[in-house]
């Protein structure tokens, strides 16, 4: 346990900070225990639909894209907001992500291992999976650029090449650090090879402070252009409920709300358990909450453009769509999304909401699900409602496909809790650079 | 003579740190021959040491236009290698394959930044490893200063009088 009452200076951020990466404790190896047969039973169904065919899941005419491609939007959105802390917050120069950067740029690298494996798991034959890359064959065939999905590809490759170059260098003067501490042999020479000897010494801090501008600032455009490329999947398609220019700001807004909801998610227990309470303090808390109060707020103006444009284009495919959406087979999906990501979040305008933990834990996992349920809607109602009724059709995800998406969830939560044990969950260098310099005339 | 000698000083202060850099400044040493070793980056001591710029600026520069150009190559020469017609847009069709040059330019520029980085650390970091303290990535601030023989007392002495907590030598190849 820290010694809260002790002020923070740099040997404490040391201390506190390497402490949680002691051997686990029981409650630990349970968890870790619990996630890894979730993750079994994940795995199971899904070498279930390889041998058995894609059948086993719920696709039907017409809705052809399901869970499946629900769970890669929703993973893709819950990335975002890890570069949007770690890199746009670092050149806006917002003080209140030092403490949770590193936690939400964890959240980012794994959210993006987890969406990379489901356009793989939809597809039909999903060991043919590198078709999607452009490599010479003896086909002398190329693949074609002008396709979303390609753009997808390149998109989420780089976003996850560059969220883990991100993370791993802001890494490397804290995993020094650890070196300098762990006794154990095996682990000195683990940290001893992640650290690449860094030194700490002046010329490394030069370089290093701006190689790590220049990360922020390739960052920085990239988190808008991921989602922006994942949202054309559906905006360059002519189908109704799809077709619309509002869907890159739309979906970069929901997916930063929707990654900011999980770091409070995980930010809330992480910090009572470690007991992080100088750490992780009230104000980043509220610095997060504000950002989610503006990005419910561009994203229920969203839905009620969407609405507005559907009437007002006089197109009664798409105004059927959206009246679908509202009062058809899936009208409780869409009211569970508008009640989670507009009408809960109204709270935090609240300051005492705002500043209160376990209100703000509370509304966190109501935007988890209702940002879930957000891309449910976008992609299943769409393909339910097309233009023609006779094309009309109801889908239901099968117990494979929920043992699936259950799965990678505690694909996610193993990483993360492999990550809680063995890497720094808050920036030592960084936390320091926020306390103020030892000097001989602030000594006692 | 040969500079083989290195002294360390063991510092508790960034002010103390700073007026030893003075000092040994003005006693001849070059700053090339100093090193400060900390646990967080500190402006004030990187402004007291060096005056140039970081070059792995070239280095971001040089992987974003390769990648940019990899980028225009890949989606051009593969579109016209095979060129068929898909929804009636052009063989070549820029504004798609603007997203693939734009995605090519940053990963590449990125990875050329991690390169740019752990080289030039590496290069320039010039303090001998065995003038590191384990002590310079908890609480304590590091002063290196590689000297010839005939100047370690004196180095000693200005280390000393600046509240140096400890002074280790080295004897350097």
């Amino acid at each position: 346990m820290s010694n809260q009452s002790a002020p923070l200076t740099y040997s404490r951020v040391n201390d506190d900070i390497i402490r949680m990466l002691e051997k686990p404790s029981l409650k630990w190896l349970a968890l870790f225990v619990f996630d890894l047969s979730v993750l079994g039973i994940g795995a199971m169904c899904f070498i279930y639909q390889v041998y058995t065919g894609l059948g086993v899941a719920g696709y039907s005419h017409p809705v052809f894209w399901g869970v499946y491609i629900t769970n890669f939007v929703f993973w893709v959105g819950i990335a975002h907001s890890g570069t949007l802390i770690s890199a746009i917050l670092f050149l806006f120069r917002a003080r209140f992500r030092m403490s949770i950067y590193r936690i939400s740029e964890a959240m980012t690298v794994f959210a993006v291992m987890t969406a990379g494996l489901f356009p793989i798991i939809h597809l039909g034959r999903p060991w043919n999976f590198y078709w999607l890359l452009p490599y010479p064959n003896q086909r002398e065939l190329w693949i074609n650029f002008k396709s979303p999905l390609i753009w997808d590809v390149f998109a989420v490759s780089t976003y996850a090449t560059v969220s883990i170059l991100f993370f791993y260098v802001g890494m490397i003067p804290d995993l020094a650090a650890i070196r300098d501490r762990v006794v154990e042999k095996p682990r000195k020479f683990i940290y001893s090879i992640l650290s690449l000897g860094w030194k700490g010494s002046n010329w490394e801090w030069m370089h290093y402070t701006r190689a790590y501008l220049y990360f922020a600032a390739f960052a920085a455009p990239l988190v808008i252009s991921v989602h922006s490329v994942v949202s054309w999947d559906f905006a360059m398609a002519n189908t109704p409920g799809w077709h619309t220019t509002i869907f890159p700001p739309y979906f970069v807004a929901g997916a930063i709300f929707s990654g900011l909801g999980l770091v409070i998610t995980l930010c809330v227990p992480i910090r009572k358990i470690f007991h992080l309470e100088d750490y992780i303090t009230v104000d980043n808390f509220e610095g997060m909450a504000k950002l989610i109060m503006l990005t419910s707020g561009i994203i229920g103006y969203a839905y009620a453009a969407e609405f507005f444009m559907a009437w007002y284009s006089g197109n009664p495919h798409e105004w059927g769509q959206f009246v679908y959406r509202a009062t058809g087979d899936y009208a409780l999906f869409y009211w569970i999304m508008v009640v989670c990501n507009v009408i809960i979040p109204i709270s935090l305008w609240f300051k005492k909401v705002r500043t209160n933990i376990k209100a703000l834990f509370v509304i966190s996992l109501f935007i988890n699900i209702g940002m879930w349920f957000e891309r449910f809607n976008i992609i299943v109602i769409s393909l339910s409602h097309e233009f023609d009724p006779g094309n009309w059709g109801v889908y239901k995800p099968s117990l494979i496909e929920i043992g699936i998406t259950a799965g990678s969830f505690a694909w996610f939560f193993m990483f993360f809790l492999l990550f809680i044990k063995t890497l720094p969950a808050i920036s030592i260098a960084e936390m320091k650079e926020i306390l103020p310099v030892p000097r001989k005339g602030a000594k006692q | 003579m040969k500079k083989n000698q290195g002294v360390v000083g063991v510092y508790s202060y960034v002010d103390s740190v700073l007026e030893a850099i003075r000092r040994l400044k003005n006693a001849g040493h070059e700053k090339r021959d100093i090193r400060v070793f900390s646990p967080t980056p500190i402006h004030e001591i990187e402004e007291a040491l060096i005056e140039e710029e970081s070059i792995v600026r070239f280095f971001t520069l040089a992987g974003a236009t390769l990648g940019c150009i990899c980028g225009i190559g890949i989606t051009v020469l593969t579109s016209a290698d095979w060129p068929i017609y898909v929804s009636a847009k052009p063989i070549v069709s820029i504004p798609p394959f603007m997203i693939i040059v734009f995605e090519m330019t940053v990963l590449m520029g990125a990875l050329s930044t991690l390169i740019g980085l752990v080289v030039n650390a590496r290069i320039r970091r010039n303090a001998p490893v065995s003038l590191y303290d384990p002590r310079f990535s908890d609480d304590k601030f590091g002063l290196a200063v590689v000297c010839e023989k005939d100047r370690v007392r004196d180095v000693e002495k200005i280390m000393n009088d600046t509240e140096a907590e400890e002074v280790k030598f080295e004897g350097l190849h």
